[in-house]
Parts: C-alpha cells; structure tokens; sequence
C-alpha cells in the first residue's frame, strides 16, 4: 500500500518531527477553516434558496463581526508565525561542534568532500546521532540542496557559501534532489543520502584513502604561495591567519566584520573586496584560478587553523572530530 | 443613432455595438471599450487554449515516473511556456481586459475608458507579445522556466531568453495602460451621484488592481532589461563570476509577480462580489470592508515577495519579517471570505451558474489561502517551497480562484455582452466538471508535495505515480470542463435565448442599459440616487433559470 501510494513521508532527522508536528497543528486548523466555510456556505445556501413569499433581509453588515473576524484569525496566524519563525531558526543555527561537510553542485551532479578526506558524488554518507553541517556553493546556476525525509532544503548559490545542517536519527537510504530548477538534467540532478549507525559508519570512513581536507588544503596554502605571507607569527605582509575563523576583524574602512567562510571564501577569490586594518592590498585575486575543491579544502585549511593549540578543545570545528578515526586519517 | 422607443415591438436590430459597423477595419480601429474587451477575449482566449495544451503536455509526461513522451529539454520548454503563456498572457489580463474593460465605463455610467486610444494601444501591444512569444516558441522556446531565475537565464539557457523576455515587456506594458485607464476612469468619469462609497465592488477590486499594474509592472520591465542586457553583454548584474548577484535578480522579479498574483486573483474576487450579491438578492455584507480589502491587499502585496525567497540565501531576520507581513495579508482575504459568506445568510438565493462558479470560487480560494498560510510559516516553507506543494497551492488561488471567478464572471455578464442567454444546463454541467476535475487535479499535488516531490521534474521516483496518475485523470475532467462553455457559448451567439437587459435583475448600471448596450453605453449619462446593491427596490425576475424570449 504505502509502497505504492505513500501518505507522508520517511521521518530521518530531528527537525522532520518538529516540522511535522507544525504541519500537523496547520493542517488542523487549516481543516477546521474548510470543513467551517464548506458547511457554512452549504447549509446557508441552501436553507436561503429562493421561497416563494420570502424576501432576502438586507443586512449591512456588523462592525463586531468584521472586528473577530479579522482579529481572531490574525492571533491565530501569529502561533503559526512563532512555531515557524522558532523552527527555522533552529534549522539556520547549527551547533557549534558539528562535523563539517563541504558540498559543490554543478549541472547535474552533487560533489561531496568530508573532513576526512572521502569524496563522493551524489551520494552522501553521514552516521545518525552526528550534527552535520553543509557548506554547500555551486560551480554554475543555482541549485537547491533538498532532503524530504530531513524537511530541509536550502538553495545552493555560484559565488558564496550557503549552509545547511541537520543530526540524522534512522538509517536508511533518501533522497536527495536538487529543487532549483538548473536545466536539462534537473530532475536527474539527484542522489541518496545514506544515514548509517556510527559503527557502520566508522567502517565505511575507513575505507577512504584521500588526505583529511585540511591537509590538502595546507599543501595548496603552500604551493599557491599564501604561506610566504601569510605566516603564523605577525611578520607576513598579510595578516596572520592563526585564530581567525569565526573572529571579528577590523577593516581598513573601519568596519568590523566577522572572518566566517564566506568572508575567507570572498578574502581568496576577491582580496580587495574587504581589507584588513593595518595591511596594503598587494594581495593577488585567485578568482579564476582555485577550483571550488581547492577553495573548500583551502577554506577547510584555514579554519584548522582557528583552534589554539591549548583551550577549550572541542568548543570550535575540530573538523576531524567524527570520533571513530583521528589516527586512522593519520596514517593516510 | 439609438431608436426612442423604450422597448422595441419585433427584435429589429436596434443600434449597438456589435452591429455598429461590421467591418474588419471596424473592429481592428474602434476606440469603443466593449468592442477591446471582445478583442481582448479572443485573444485571451486563444492563449488559454495554447497554454492548457502545454499543461496536458506536463500531465502526460507525468503519467509515468520515466521521462518518456518527451526529451527533457521539450519537457523543460513545455513547462516553461505553460507558465509563461498561462501567467503572462492569459491570467494577468483575463479579467481586468476582457471584462474589465467592458463593464468599467458601463458600471460607473461612463461612455467610455478615460483614453480610448491607449486602450486599443493596449490591446496591440498585447497581441505584439503574443506574436513576439508565439515566434520565439515556434523558434525553439524557452528553458528558463517563467521565473527567469539567473543566472540560468543570463548564462545558463541556450534558448530563446531575450526574445521570451521581450514578448513579456510588451504584454507588461499592456497591462499599465488597462490599468492607467482604469484609474483615471474611476477617478474622473464616474456618473452624477456615483460617489466612491456607491462603487461596484468590482470597481473597487479593479481599481485596487489598476494601482498595482501601474506601479509593479515597470519594475518587472526593467528585469527584464537587465537579464537582456547581461545576457548580450556581460554586464555584472545577476552573475556572480561577473560581480553580480544572482539574489538581487530574485528580489527585483517577485518585487512585481508577487503584487501580480494579486493582478490576477482580485479582479476575479470583485466578480465573486457582484455574483453573490445579485444571487442573494441582498447588498454584500460588510461592503466597506469588503472594498477595502482589495486596497489592503493590494498595498500589503508589496511588502511580502522575499517569502518566495526562504531558502534562497537571505538573512534569518529578513525571511522573519516577510513571514510575518505576509500573515498581513492574510487577514483582508479572510475578511472577504467571511464577507461573501455571511451575505448568504437571509438571502433568497438562486443556484444560476455563475453562482455555482461563486461558491466554487469561496471554497477554493479558502483552501488557497490556508495553504498560502503554510507556506508563509518558515518551518513548513523549507520543507514545501520548490515542491509541489507549491504548484497545488497557487493553482488553487490563480485557477481554482481567478479563473472560476473569470467564468462565473463570463456568464453573469455573457447576456449583457452578447444579448443572448447560453444554455444553462449545460454552462451547470461544465461548472461541475471544473470544479471535480480541478480538485482531482491538484488535490494530490498536496500530499505530492509534502512527500517531497520537486516541481520542475521531467521524470520522478516512482512511489509518487499513483498520485501523479490521479492529477493527470483529474486534468482531462477539467479539459472537458474547460472545452464544453467554449462550444456552448459559441453556440448560443446564434441559437441562444434572447436575453432582455436585465435577465438576472441585477443591480448596477451595466443593467440599465440596453443588452447588447449601444456604442455609447447610455442614450442619456445616468444620474445615481441609490446605493451599491439596492436589491431590495429591484424585482426578482420571475423565472430566473430560463429567461423569456421577447
């Protein structure tokens, strides 16, 4: 039955049985408005069908009706406004220790690079119990990143970073779809998201053999010669970049933005476009140049590089933080 | 010139416009608004055939999970045109210039629209989009689905964008000169005593309609013109890679389509208002909310567009507070519904057809709106938005409403612009088609939607066909719904009863003139004493089902 004429979707994170629970509430209220307008017209209708000897009653109207009715509906509306506004910004806040994912889409195919190294393409492989946050951008048009049995969906834009993050609660295989429409392909531009228990998981990680994305990415810090300014002490001619990721910077104009992906992403491709208080912008444009993988993995890079070596551990991204493997990736 | 003679003894042809002149050049030069909105009607008509022939393309391809009728990019270009066709030269002018522009000057005691030249203009203008479209289709088409969103559309499309985009700036431009008319009309040639509390309720929701052609299509103009412009030149404006913003575009665009789903929907709640008052016997309950809530709307339709934008890359606090104005606007469509249904009470009501279409008109806007509410709760959007949700959602406000309140409107009206009755028992059977076929159709696409299915998609996994099969079985009834009042209306021009002026005995000064009315509307400018909806000091008409024939 359900195989063939499904009802309602798998639920397969946190967030899909408290979106279901509004949408439940909704389509409660929703049903009572129908089900009320349907018999009120019906019933009205036909106990005033045309009699003979009977005239209509001409009525003006009623000041106390026009005032509930207006105002009733908008207190009600007002929970669906907070439940709503609630969720979403639970869906918009990922928790700080969350394993990161860096995730390129491009027509027609989703790429996908962990922390650890695995690449995958239209696949995505994440353990339940896990936070996973997305860092997700495109190579051309947009595309949206969208997982029904997570009730997440988040457009993914050519230029930037969008993220997305969710904690997967049953194993099993969904899909994934791209909902932006991006031509031809679209409706091929789809995949699995495959949620697995941590053992299986661990198991599966472990079968990887590409280098942890930091570790790439400090091989390109170094062959695209940022480290020859960049340096860890404060000597370079570019600002030092220990320390920087999710920290405030103060900018030439006087501004003060915070150094998170986007900021690090546009300081790659476009070093002028926000300078740093105290530095000359000598800084070569890489726009062009860096793939979207080598701009995550130098993104990825640069933020291994936020965490001090002493501290509250554990509080930033540690990226390699999926708890099965530190020494595993090691060895690779 | 009009004869004096009250009533004619035998039908002799009395002078009006339909056989004042029967020329080509006649109807190709008139000036005269009713002779427009018959032009309008023809066209609008033939664009509604071309784009319901696109949506039973979609419906079949989407009969099996693979794509299999069709290439994928056909079926891209198939839908983008059913969209395109369906919004921009069918749903934005349907009612405004077909019988807006033929009960305008009549409802306020005018001889004609303010500038009856712009009118015509309108009108080719309308047809040079039309063309303009029906060359670039026949060219190849177009992909970019009819948002247009870039940068797709500037980089992304090998199709025919520029041309489709053009096509689409004419028919805006059409669309601002209706709505020019109508202001000034409404603002300076309204009859002696016709003052703005004694207006039509169709008036008002036309006039609310008018503001907003005028002031959000020219902003959909020039987007159009910057895609253009990126598209031929590479000028950074939407793409990314060339410095621009590709949400920029998406502000720029709903900035107008969100305002023209507010074109479409209510001029087609001004003819629900008219409907139910002259089914009822009795003046609109509440009739100063009722007329002030097609302004309300209007006005708040401007503040909401980013919430087609949730999951598009804005800020948290941005999609907060365009979730919330768009509750706002919420509470006038609610007030409206209230408003037609408390009308019924102690009415004494006639189920003619186009108060069938009325009643179906109140419970699929109803279930349009509350929808419409889900997808302006954040936490429902993300899930639904691309889905189709969406599509079951809009399709019951733009076809469950705008186009049963533009049919019920075509038969309250189609005595007064043709002189003849259309047989009633078969315009009933095809309201019932229309209104089973339409929920069998896009009932499903709910439950599509929240399972997860995107819009846009040529082929889909296959646990959703059964309900794809359901929506397609639901599309045929609504052809045949959509197919019968075409024959039957054609029909009777010819075999039809002849009507007399006021069939129904309805209020309003559309009424007061002969059926068809004279070149000039009024043999003399009518003067207004009484109020909107004076039912009580009207006689019902004694049979209203099957009017005599004089």
């Amino acid at each position: 039955m359900s195989k063939y004429l499904p009802l309602w979707p798998d639920q397969a994170s946190t967030m899909a049985s408290q979106v279901d629970a509004l949408y439940i509430y909704l389509l409660f209220i929703a049903g009572v408005m129908t089900a009320l307008i349907f018999i009120a017209v019906a019933v009205l209708a036909i106990k005033y069908r045309r009699q003979p000897g009977r005239e209509a009653v001409q009525i003006e109207g009623s000041l106390p009706l026009e005032i509930s009715w207006s105002v009733i509906p908008f207190f009600v509306m007002l929970t669906f406004f907070i439940w709503g506004g609630v969720i979403y910004f639970k869906e918009r806040t990922p928790p700080a220790d969350s394993t990161e994912v860096y995730v390129v889409a491009k027509q027609w195919m989703w790429k996908i690079e962990h922390m650890e190294g695995q690449r995958e393409i239209n696949e995505l492989h994440v353990p339940t119990g896990q936070d996973v946050k997305l860092i997700m951008t495109s190579q051309d048009v947009i595309h949206s990143f969208f997982v029904p049995a997570f009730r997440l969906k988040q457009d993914v834009l050519p230029g930037r970073y969008t993220t997305l993050w969710f904690k997967a609660t049953k194993p099993g295989r969904y899909h994934l779809f791209c909902a932006e429409y991006c031509g031809t392909n679209h409706s091929g531009m789809g995949g699995d998201i495959i949620v697995m228990d941590p053992q299986d998981y661990a198991m599966w990680a472990a079968g990887g053999t590409s280098a942890p994305l930091q570790e790439t990415g400090k091989e390109l810090f170094a062959a695209f010669g940022c480290s020859t300014c960049h340096r860890s002490d404060a000597e370079g001619r570019g600002p030092s970049l220990q320390g920087v990721y999710n920290s405030p910077v103060v900018l030439e104009d006087g501004r003060t933005v915070t150094a998170d992906e986007n900021y690090v992403r546009e300081s790659i491709l476009d070093p002028t476009a926000k300078i740093v208080k105290g530095f000359k912008p000598v800084m070569p444009a890489f726009q062009g140049i860096v793939s979207e993988e080598q701009l995550n993995a130098l993104v990825a890079y640069v933020k291994s590089l936020a965490q001090p070596p002493t501290g509250t551990a554990g509080l930033q991204n540690q990226p390699a933080a999926s708890p099965a493997q530190p020494q595993n990736m090691q060895v690779q | 010139m009009a004869t004096t003679t009250v009533i004619p003894a035998t039908p002799a042809p009395k002078l009006n416009y339909l056989n004042n002149g029967h020329t080509l050049k006649s109807w190709l030069l008139t000036t005269d608004h009713k002779r427009i909105a018959l032009l309008y009607l023809v066209s609008v008509t033939a664009m509604f055939m071309l784009g319901g022939f696109f949506a039973m393309l979609i419906r079949l391809e989407l009969l099996t999970p693979q794509g299999d009728l069709m290439q994928a990019d056909t079926y891209n270009k198939v839908f983008t045109m059913h969209g395109m066709i369906m919004v921009f030269f069918f749903l934005v002018p349907v009612v405004p210039a077909v019988l807006g522009n033929f009960l305008v000057p009549l409802m306020v005691g005018a001889k004609d629209l303010a500038f009856p030249r712009i009118n015509l203009l309108s009108w080719y203008l309308y047809v040079a989009g039309g063309l303009l479209f029906l060359h670039c289709m026949l060219n190849g088409g177009v992909d970019t689905g009819w948002t247009f969103y870039t940068p797709y559309s500037t980089v992304g499309s090998n199709t025919n964008v520029i041309e489709a985009g053009l096509a689409i700036f004419l028919a805006g431009f059409s669309s601002i000169f209706t709505g020019l008319n109508f202001i000034v009309t409404v603002h300076r040639m309204r009859a002696p005593g016709l003052t703005w509390g004694r207006l039509p309720l169709f008036i008002w929701s036309n006039y609310a309609t008018a503001l907003v052609m005028i002031l959000g299509t020219p902003v959909l103009a020039i987007t159009i013109v910057l895609v253009a412009v990126e598209r031929s030149f590479h000028l950074g404006i939407f793409d990314p890679n060339l410095g621009g913003d590709p949400l920029l575009f998406q502000h720029l665009f709903w900035f107008y389509s969100h305002p023209a789903v507010y074109i479409m929907i209510l001029p087609s709640m001004g003819v629900i208002s008219e409907v139910i008052a002259c089914f009822t016997r009795k003046r609109v309950f509440g009739y100063k909310f009722v007329a002030l809530s097609s302004v309300a709307i209007a006005v708040f339709g401007f503040l909401v567009w980013a919430h087609h934008m949730f999951v598009a890359g804005i800020s948290l606090y941005a999609a907060l507070v365009f979730s919330f104005l768009s509750f706002s606007v919420g509470v006038p469509s609610a007030v409206k519904v209230f408003n037609w249904t408390a009308t019924l009470y102690k009415g004494s009501i006639t189920y003619a057809t186009p108060m069938l279409y009325a009643f179906g008109f109140i419970g699929l806007f109803t279930i349009g709106g509350l929808t419409g509410l889900m997808l302006a709760t954040i936490g429902i959007n993300v899930h639904v938005t691309d889905t189709y949700f969406v599509i079951a959602h809009f399709h019951y406000i733009m076809v469950g409403g705008a186009l049963m309140g533009y049919l019920g409107g075509l038969h309250f009206w189609w005595p007064k612009i043709t002189g003849r009755m259309y047989p009633e028992a078969w315009a009933k059977l095809s309201a019932m088609f229309v209104f089973f076929g339409f929920n069998l159709t896009f009932f499903p696409q709910f439950i599509l939607g929240y399972l997860g299915m995107p819009r846009r998609y040529w082929q889909y996994p296959p646990e959703f066909q059964v309900l794809n099969v359901l929506s397609t079985a639901g599309a045929s009834v609504l052809a045949v719904g959509y197919l019968l009042p075409m024959i039957y209306l054609l029909w009777s021009l010819r075999y039809g009863p002849i009507a007399g002026d006021n069939p129904w005995g309805a209020a309003g000064l559309e009424w007061k003139t002969t059926s068809p009315p004279p070149t000039f509307n009024f043999d003399e400018t009518p003067v207004v004493t009484w109020e909107a909806y004076n039912y009580d000091e009207i006689p019902e008409p004694k049979e209203l089902e099957a009017p005599v024939a004089r």
